[in-house]
């Protein structure tokens, strides 16, 4: 039953890498590639984590497996966000057909700054005169 | 490959270690196309999630549960390295 379990865990885990590494090179865009690999790769992980766990039943390897789990799920959406904001900051282009840019015109590259529009949010207005 | 328990049959071992392997190529190919430096950053943490990956395959290939520490350390690394980088670029183009 434990082989079962880990054998399809493993098979499907390198499938989602397998699969993250090809949306990594097909993916048009920074951000879509972010994504791809963030989220993809990371379930990916889990589940060969999870194979390890069912292969040797054993408690301190099964909390050692869960430790990587936990901190990867932990750290992948920050270093997500801050490569995604990063590449935003240096100007990586968005691709052809991309709709919502919620930040543009928003972003002066000169002084690094943020602001929100005219008439956008009132606290934040007042934070700005204040 | 001599070693190997039952449980994962062989085959499965061996296919997941090679299509890891090709992945990590692909992956590879991101880093040297770019075409900006936050490309690369990504593709390097996607490299070293997947390196991690086969030290799990590898753990349960050999039978050998030590070498799952490698993949604790190789998450903390790759994920200080990508904040480190994102920093890193953020300054340099403020500035």
């Amino acid at each position: 039953m434990n082989d079962l379990l880990a054998t399809i865990a493993v098979i499907l885990g390198t499938a989602l890498a397998v699969l993250s590494a090809v949306g990594l090179v097909r993916m048009p865009d920074v951000y879509i590639r972010l994504q791809v690999a963030s989220k993809a790769s990371s379930l990916g992980i889990a589940l060969l984590m999870l194979g390890v766990a069912a292969h040797f039943d054993d408690v301190s390897v099964t909390i050692r497996a869960l430790l990587v789990v936990a901190f990867l799920f932990l750290t992948a959406p920050v270093a997500a966000h801050v490569l995604g904001r990063a590449a935003y900051i240096t100007g990586c282009p968005l691709t052809a057909g991309s709709k919502p840019d919620d930040l543009a015109g928003r972003y002066d590259r000169a002084t690094g700054r943020l602001a929100a529009p005219d008439g956008a949010q009132r606290g934040d207005r007042e934070a700005e005169a204040g | 490959m001599s070693g190997f328990v039952d449980g994962v049959p062989d085959f499965v071992i061996e296919l997941a270690l090679l299509a890891l392997a090709v992945s990590l190529l692909i992956a590879f190919y991101r880093i040297v196309r770019g075409p900006s430096l936050i490309d690369r950053v990504v593709a390097l943490e996607l490299t070293a999630t997947i390196v991690a990956g086969i030290v799990a395959v590898f753990a349960i290939g050999i039978d050998e549960p030590a070498i799952i520490d490698v993949a604790i350390a190789l998450a903390l690394v790759a994920f200080i390295s990508a904040v480190a980088f994102a920093r890193y670029a953020e300054r340099a183009r403020q500035r």
